[in-house]
């Protein structure tokens, strides 16, 4: 279906797709940020759909971990960015005044490109989230935990030292640690930044077979370097350049298909 | 043509000239280091070891005896001279004497010389004569001087027994009387009693006869220890050895700082340094925080951060001033007149004292736990914060949590600096509340059992008053170089301290400080 955008026109707009509001779980309005005077996002308007995995994609430095930021509001604390647009989450403006900040980030998880587990034991790692909303009996916190490491495909690995230090673990398993760190806290949406870029191979793959099985419940948006990732574990791939959103639509079309010249040219250079 | 590449891309690690001279350099500090420690050793602790007595001759016929101290060349090749510690100084108004060497006729070592150390007036050498107890009897000659270490001896039970009936006994029942409650008839028995002991205690009497022919009749309570150096097994000097030294450690000062112990000034010291431990964490840290976590980070920020490292460089008679004028004056003053209104004239905290002191030495190493800490803040990747606050944590719950824990080892860093500095400082200490004498600690059993009004003794004070304002130097520069050394080990615990306690934080969970 194609998408009318009321603000500005795209050239193309059969190169960007667009999802109902019943099946999207962010929907990103006429979003521009810029860091004082350099503008960083150019006019973004795109629906991401629910329980679906989507990729962003684009050189370095067009703006993708950018956005990422802005969906769970990273950039509050930074008072040089300007942003202007809005976010919908579910519907609801991720802005708006009355929004509790911690509570929208407990919804929109977030994992970095480097593999950042606290100075903590394995276990209070995944509790952290878990201890600042408090409320829970040790009894359901260890259950949460054990269903969190599971999930992130990391339990059966760290069982039987939960108490050890995160930062004994590998690369590999501390970025599935802090997965389950960020799915302990049941989020809604999980924004993968490059989750993977510092990975080895194998460690990569668990990653990718991991994002695989979140997607029955789970939102997932996934930045990746790596066109073959993105090809392999995304079901919608966005190209962004410049800031600015090019091309948008499914996975296979857009890297068989890809409608867009300036498209085309950055995967085969990439693939190549 | 190619620029001959530098010596160094060649010169494998550990060669050439470079090398050596940066080696040499390294031992030499290492060796000076060392040189000063092992004077501080030698001479600090020799004091203790009990030297032989000796009985000089001289060529006129007259005779001294005393303990040699040094022996030195007298101007123009005219022979040597020697120093001996005579003691005796109620009979020659010195303790010291010089002699010729050429004016030695002969020198012995007779076992059978005492060496007395008495409450006033020093130490007493001579050859007991006579021993005369309480009653009016009198030992002499070759049975005095089992007579006397017995009665020593015993001296010391009556006075235990003394202090314990004082101490259990006496006082909680005046106590008790103070509030009313009647026991009066308890009380007067207890008094009795003590006055039968006190009378026990005085009365014997002990004759010396010195060297030169001289009497010298000592009064028992006037004797703290007797000894005969000549007649000691190696064995017994180390046991009294070791028992200076204990005493050194454990007992207060005397005859004006140039005898006795220093445990007033050890405890001084280091209830000073964690005073101000306790004091300056808390603001280093939260200025820190403040600039490296929450503040704009513009210029204003850079510049109260060059401000801050400058002020490290302050010299530390300044803070004396400051504390002197804001703390005891300022503060102190209105707090006098605020809480202790009954008290005045005389001051209550209008005066130096501990807790001005550990102020004024926190304001001092606030920089130095300041920038410490900014630079552990500093080297924590923000990834830790961001991951922090994406699993829903407020910026506090961040800083907590994550931030803070993962500094507490730059945060002691800093501390330990700060001790470093703060146990060595003495010239902002006299102004704010140093005291040359102070034997009571400021912690006692009495309310509110910390008392931070009061002065305070303190190692590197008692150094300065032991070397330049007692009496008689000579005597006090062995005590001198023994608290110099006790100082620098009273900072190395202190700061052991803090580094055990910053290794034990780091290692809970990993290599923290190794990435
Ligand atoms: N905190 C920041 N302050 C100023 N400029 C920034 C900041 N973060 C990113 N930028 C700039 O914004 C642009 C987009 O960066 P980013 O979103 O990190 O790109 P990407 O993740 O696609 O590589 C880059 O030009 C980058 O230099
Ligand atoms: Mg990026």
């Amino acid at each position: 279906m194609p998408f009318v955008q009321d603000l500005r026109p795209s050239p193309d707009p059969a190169a960007v797709i667009d999802f109902s509001p019943e099946a999207s779980s962010l929907a990103i309005r006429g979003l521009s940020l810029a860091y004082g005077d350099t503008p960083a996002l150019r006019d973004l308007t795109l629906r991401i759909p629910r329980h679906r995995v989507t990729a962003f994609i684009g050189p370095s430095g067009c703006g993708k971990s950018t956005l990422l930021r802005v969906l769970n509001r990273l950039h509050d604390l930074n008072d040089e960015v300007v942003r202007t647009g809005e976010v919908k989450l579910e519907g609801e403006d991720i802005h708006a005044p009355e929004v509790d900040v911690a509570e929208l980030r407990r919804r929109v998880g977030m994992v970095f490109q480097a593999p950042n587990p606290f100075p903590m034991s394995i276990h209070d790692n995944v509790a952290f989230g878990l201890r600042l909303q408090g409320g829970l009996s040790k009894r359901k916190r260890d259950d949460i935990i054990e269903w969190a490491l599971r999930s992130a495909a990391l339990w059966d690995e760290v069982k039987d030292r939960l108490r050890a230090s995160a930062w004994s673990l590998s690369g590999g398993q501390q970025q599935r640690l802090v997965i389950a760190r960020t799915l302990a806290v049941g989020p809604e949406v999980l924004l993968l930044d490059e989750p993977a870029s510092a990975l080895d191979p194998i460690s990569t793959l668990k990653i990718e077979e991991l994002i695989g099985n979140l997607k029955s419940h789970l939102t997932l948006v996934l930045v990746t370097h790596n066109m073959q990732q993105a090809a392999r574990v995304s079901d919608y791939t966005a190209f962004l350049q410049d800031g600015a959103l090019v091309e948008y639509g499914p996975t296979d079309t857009l890297f068989t298909h890809p409608r867009l010249r300036r498209t085309e040219n950055y995967i085969t250079g990439r693939m190549a | 043509m190619r620029p001959v590449s530098g010596s160094r891309a060649r010169l494998p690690r550990g060669e050439g000239p470079g090398a050596w001279l940066a080696a040499g350099s390294v031992a030499l500090s290492l060796l000076a280091l060392l040189a000063l420690l092992s004077l501080l050793a030698v001479r600090g602790l020799e004091h203790f070891w009990p030297a032989p007595v000796a009985l000089v001759v001289l060529e006129d016929g007259r005779q001294l005896a005393g303990e040699r101290v040094r022996e030195v060349p007298l101007p123009e090749g005219t022979g040597r001279e020697r120093l001996y510690r005579t003691g005796n100084r109620d009979l020659y108004g010195t303790r010291w004497e010089w002699v010729a060497v050429s004016a030695i006729a002969e020198v012995s070592h007779p076992p059978d010389l005492v060496v007395l150390e008495r409450r006033r007036w020093g130490e007493a050498i001579g050859r007991l004569t006579a021993l005369e107890s309480e009653t009016g009897e009198r030992v002499e000659g070759e049975g005095a001087w089992p007579a006397l270490e017995a009665r020593l001896a015993e001296l010391t039970s009556l006075r235990q027994a003394r202090d314990a009936l004082r101490d259990e006994v006496i006082l909680p029942r005046v106590r008790a009387l103070e509030e009313g409650g009647d026991v009066d008839r308890e009380l007067a028995t207890a008094n009795a009693r003590l006055r039968a002991l006190q009378a026990a205690m005085e009365g014997g009497r002990l004759t010396l006869a010195t060297a030169d022919g001289g009497r010298l009749a000592v009064p028992l309570e006037q004797v703290l220890r007797v000894r005969r150096p000549n007649a000691m097994s190696p064995f017994d000097k180390l046991v009294a050895w070791g028992e200076g030294v204990w005493r050194f450690l454990s007992e207060g000062p005397r005859a004006a700082n140039t005898a006795g112990g220093v445990w007033p000034a050890i405890f001084g010291t280091v209830l000073m340094v964690m005073l101000m431990s306790i004091l300056v964490t808390p603001f280093g840290v939260l200025a820190a925080i403040y600039l490296n976590e929450v503040a704009h980070q513009g210029r204003l920020t850079r510049l109260v951060r060059i401000a801050v490292r400058n002020l490290a460089g302050v010299p530390s008679i300044v803070y004396g001033v400051f504390g002197l004028g804001v703390f005891v004056y300022g503060i102190g003053g209105t707090l006098d007149e605020w809480f202790f209104d009954a008290a005045l004239p005389s001051p209550t905290f209008g005066t130096g004292g501990l807790l001005w002191a550990s102020l004024t030495l926190a304001l001092l190493t606030l920089p130095v736990v300041i920038v410490a800490t900014e630079e552990g803040l500093a080297r924590i990747p923000d990834q830790q914060r961001e991951g922090a606050l994406a699993l829903g944590a407020t910026r506090l719950e961040m800083l907590s949590r994550v931030v803070l824990p993962m500094a507490t080892p730059a945060m002691l860093t800093g501390v330990i600096l700060a001790v470093a500095r703060a146990a060595g400082e003495v010239a902002p200490l006299m102004l704010v509340g140093v005291a040359k004498l102070a034997p009571q600690v400021p912690v006692d059993g009495d309310f509110p059992f910390l008392h931070l009004d009061r002065k305070f003794m303190h190692l590197g004070y008692h150094i300065f008053d032991a070397a330049f304002h007692g009496g008689d130097v000579q005597a006090a520069m062995p005590l001198v170089y023994a608290t110099a050394l006790l100082l620098v080990l009273v900072i190395l615990v202190l700061n052991l301290t803090a580094i055990f306690l910053r290794h034990h934080l780091s290692t809970r969970h990993g290599a923290l400080t190794r990435r």
